[in-house]
């Protein structure tokens, strides 16, 4: 705005004001013309009041008083000087907030005005644009807090709860074998023939065993409703012949209780389909699986010592799918529900920029011969270059202060992983550290992060107005 | 802290079983008169002395409890002819609290949930000290620690009206029959009872890693039976560090627990996945994975409210068992019943507080269901069912070793906070429980920082 040059005259001076002339003003020269101007001014001051009187007490106030808030202790009485801010530096979880709010700045905005940019191209071509661009765009109208729970049960490790895991146990189990007794053990120094765990989670027993002798393995952990259908009561070891190992592989656990560990007892079942082998020096020499009654036999062994083994496979756990929501896995899963909520706003500003752009530049350039990742690359993201930037400021802003996704998505045990300054600032002032001294320092940080790319913006504006 | 030891003897009233209302009210203007009006004739002035005051009550129940206090409420204004006001205040008393007193529209009588509350509300000098008649119904019905709790810097002012006991091990009759086994004794008894159900197919303790909470719950319990109450307390007022052999040796019992992969629902890991809902569905839900869950007397509530199971049949419960050779811990909380001084009618609401330190006001509501009294004057029989009555005995029998929540003592940061202090340490001791003095000295560290700061 200015001020200097008053081209209209006073309309009517109805008195003349009683106010001093303005400072630097020559004494007496209290001319038609300055009181023009300052009636001006006061014009402006009274327009502009209303504004200034918001501004300051819902920006600047808040902001003063917090800078003066981070110099004190948690109760706000004694000045403690700097040291909010050299805990705040000390203090693990501020540094992994640092850390992770980092993480978020350099990947989210990229990835954002990427995603947006491809797609904003992409939508040009296609018929239904419309409607997809709605599609993409719907995500914005959902509450970041309902994004946070739907995608904290996405993300969930229960394959019955989380459809991705879902998704993963069910492509994983077209591709490999469930194991056929998951989280059951053998029964280790009990019966006749002890056996022992492997490192590799299989067990077996002592390399002592010739051909011609029995053996029983207990096996217990076996929920009773994962017990095959097809089992029958456990046989006692078959009679073993000429290079035979045989024997019989039983649940050693009688419902309600009661038997003797390491003992095939009434009531006790064997477990068919369980793989067991013939070790000979470390090698497997013999596979065989259990029939119905747990019983097996391991035929054509030469003379020698084995031990009979049954290998890990057993009783592998089955897989789990992926855990989205650990503490090497949260954030990214974060950044991923930040993107699904924000890719569609990104694409629809990108695409009015589109829309605005020159079609004759585009149409020259085919004429010419210029292929259409060229016509991309050298001519649509120059020209784009103001939407782009503009996208990619808002959302490194956005980025800084991102707080519902990652309060709701991280559980309990990995938010500290998962952690972000906003997060972190809110913890320590009220969440629980109840220290807002602290957490102004934290709020102070924020705003010094934030006030270059707030400059940036502000520049930017200016001059595309000018 | 110094403890009187020995508890005194409730004083037993006359009381007529025949017509429990009639009796109840009997009993009341007995008690009443008893020690309010030094035991003259009951007249009918007397019966309506509070008629056109009116008492406003503020506590954190909503919803059935809130329905069940009213019935409290009522008995006292039929006695009483005083009208009565019921304010909830939602989880955060001391916020909404402290707003009522600068509007100038204080409560009379506010329940408070937590000692750190009323500490709180003491040092602001929001509280009326309670009458002698209080005091006296009190030291006569009340096991010493209660009085203790709602006592602060030598003033008695919270009077423990409800408490809870969190020192319930719930399981599942079926798991335990199909196993074989029968509740245990004692700590070490309870991991061969988990060995035993885990050969069975069954995982033995489904543990809720995922709150934090839980994890101090079982911490406490532990240390309260093994360390004994007097360092109990001292640890809770951060008197000795958490690096005291005494913790590092708690710590280790309790990671013979948490480290073995076959007594823990899904080992360390698949227990931080578990939140509590979820750690009681997974022993009282359709597709039970495990075969007991530690946790307060409100699991029953979730049992027979969100799993459609019966208390007592299909659920229950045995008593902390006491670790190396000490004594059962019984770990507790309650609301506690408080006087404003700026309450308008504050000597009208002291009366009512008078009432509520009789055993006839713990009936009413215990005869409704979803409470516990420490108060040892009121006849078990008021328990409308087997397993609440088995609660209430514990609760009462342990008399004056029962301890509050250790972490509900501790400054938010260290003992409330989600994902830090307390919470956070006991999590990743969960997850890899091999090293305790580290565990310790962790905790030292954070209880540290949020002592200095508190």
């Amino acid at each position: 705005m200015s001020a200097t040059a008053p081209a209209v005259p006073p309309a009517s001076a109805g008195g003349t004001p009683p106010a001093p002339p303005p400072p630097g003003a020559p004494a007496g020269a209290d001319t038609p013309r300055r009181r023009a101007q300052r009636r001006r001014r006061l014009v402006a001051a009274l327009f502009l009041l209303p504004a200034l009187l918001l501004l300051g007490a819902l920006v600047v106030y808040p902001i003063l008083f917090s800078i003066g808030r981070s110099l004190f202790d948690a109760s706000g009485t004694r000045f403690v000087g700097a040291d909010n801010y050299v805990e705040m530096f000390r203090d693990p979880s501020t540094l992994k907030a640092i850390r992770n709010t980092t993480i978020w700045v350099v990947i989210t905005p990229a990835v954002l005005t990427g995603l947006g940019l491809i797609l904003a191209v992409l939508t040009e071509k296609i018929r239904w644009a419309t409607a997809f661009k709605l599609l993409m765009f719907m995500p914005m109208a959902i509450s970041f807090l309902a994004a946070g729970i739907i995608f904290r049960i996405t993300y969930e490790q229960d394959p019955e709860r989380g459809v991705l895991n879902a998704v993963a146990v069910g492509v994983h189990d077209v591709f490999a074998d469930r194991p056929a007794y998951p989280g059951a053990r053998a029964r280790e120094d009990a019966g006749e023939t002890p056996v022992t765990k492997d490192a590799d989670g299989s067990y077996g027993t002592a390399a002592d065993l010739t051909p011609g002798s029995t053996v029983s393995l207990g096996i217990v952990g076996v929920p009773p409703k994962e017990v095959p259908a097809d089992a029958e009561p456990a046989a006692p070891a078959p009679k073993a012949g000429d290079g035979v190992l045989a024997g019989t592989v039983h649940l050693d656990f009688v419902p309600g209780g009661g038997g003797e560990p390491g003992r095939i007892d009434s009531g006790e079942r064997g477990l068919p389909g369980m793989t067991v082998q013939a070790v000979r020096d470390g090698k497997v020499v013999g596979e065989t699986t259990t029939a119905a009654d747990g019983s097996f036999r391991l035929t054509g062994l030469a003379d020698g010592s084995y031990a009979v083994r049954l290998p890990a496979s057993n009783f592998a756990e089955p897989y789990g799918g992926v855990s989205w929501l650990g503490p090497a896995l949260v954030t990214p899963a974060i950044i991923a529900a930040y993107l699904w909520v924000w890719t569609g706003f990104a694409m629809v500003l990108i695409g009015a920029g589109l829309a605005a752009m020159p079609r004759d530049v585009l149409e020259a350039a085919r004429m010419d011969g210029a292929s259409e990742w060229q016509i991309f690359r050298s001519i649509t993201v120059p020209l784009l270059a103001p939407v782009l930037t503009v996208v990619f400021v808002t959302q490194v802003i956005n980025v800084m202060k991102v707080f519902d996704l990652v309060y709701i998505i991280a559980p309990g045990p990995v938010l500290q992983e998962a952690n972000v300054l906003a997060v972190q600032m809110w913890l320590v002032s009220f969440g629980g550290g109840n220290n807002q001294g602290l957490g102004s320092a934290i709020g102070v940080l924020l705003l010094l992060l934030v006030v270059p790319a707030m400059i940036f913006n502000i520049r930017r504006f200016r001059r595309s107005q000018s | 802290m110094h403890r009187t030891t020995g508890s005194t003897r409730p004083t037993r009233r006359p009381r007529r079983r025949s017509a429990a209302t009639a009796g109840a009210a009997a009993a009341l203007l007995l008690s009443l008169t008893a020690t309010a009006c030094g035991g003259d004739a009951t007249t009918a002035s007397d019966d309506q002395k509070l008629k056109g005051e009116t008492i406003t009550v503020a506590g954190v129940w909503t919803g059935v409890e809130q329905k069940n206090f009213k019935k409290v409420m009522d008995a006292f204004s039929e006695k009483t002819g005083a009208e009565m006001k019921f304010v909830s205040t939602g989880d955060n008393v001391s916020t909404v609290v402290g707003s009522k007193i600068q509007g100038g529209n204080a409560p009379d009588v506010v329940f408070v949930p937590q000692v750190g509350v009323l500490e709180q509300f003491a040092e602001k000098g929001w509280l009326k000290p309670l009458s002698k008649e209080v005091d006296k119904l009190a030291g006569d019905n009340f096991a010493p620690v209660w009085k203790e709790y709602g006592t602060v810097d030598g003033t008695f002012y919270g009077l423990y009206f409800k408490a809870s006991h969190k020192s319930t091990v719930w399981y599942s009759p079926e798991a335990f029959e199909q196993a074989g086994v029968t509740p245990p004794k004692d700590y070490d008894e309870m991991l061969e009872v988990g060995r035993t159900l885990s050969d069975s197919g069954l995982a033995a303790f489904s543990v809720a890693g995922e709150a934090g909470w839980p994890l101090t719950d079982w911490f406490e319990n532990v240390y309260l039976s093994q360390a004994g109450p007097e360092m109990y307390d001292k640890l809770a007022a951060h008197e000795i560090p958490w690096t005291d052999p005494s913790v590092v040796k708690a710590l280790t019992t309790l990671g013979e627990l948490f480290g073995d992969k076959e007594l823990v629902e899904g080992g360390g890991s698949g227990a931080l996945n578990t939140d509590f809902p979820e750690s009681v569905e997974k022993v009282f839900g359709s597709d039970p994975k495990a075969g007991m869950v530690y946790e307060g007397d409100f699991v029953a509530g979730l049992i027979s409210g969100q799993f459609g199971k019966k208390v007592g049949e299909d659920a229950k419960f045995f008593p902390f068992p006491a670790v190396d050779g000490g004594k059962p811990p019984v770990v507790g909380g309650g609301d506690a019943a408080v006087v404003l001084d700026e309450g308008k009618n504050a000597n009208a609401g002291m009366e009512f507080v008078e009432f509520l330190a009789t055993p006839e006001a713990a009936r009413v509501w215990a005869e409704a269901g979803g409470f516990l009294s420490p108060n040892e004057a009121l006849d078990l029989n008021a328990y409308q069912d087997e397993t609440t009555r088995e609660t209430a005995k514990s609760l009462v029998e342990a008399g004056d070793t029962v301890r509050f929540d250790m972490s509900d003592q501790a400054p938010a940061a260290f003992g409330g906070t989600q994902g830090a202090g307390e919470w956070k340490i006991l999590q990743d001791f969960l997850r890899d429980p091999s090293d305790p003095k580290a565990t310790a000295e962790e905790l030292e560290a954070a209880a540290a920082k949020a002592w200095k700061k508190s």
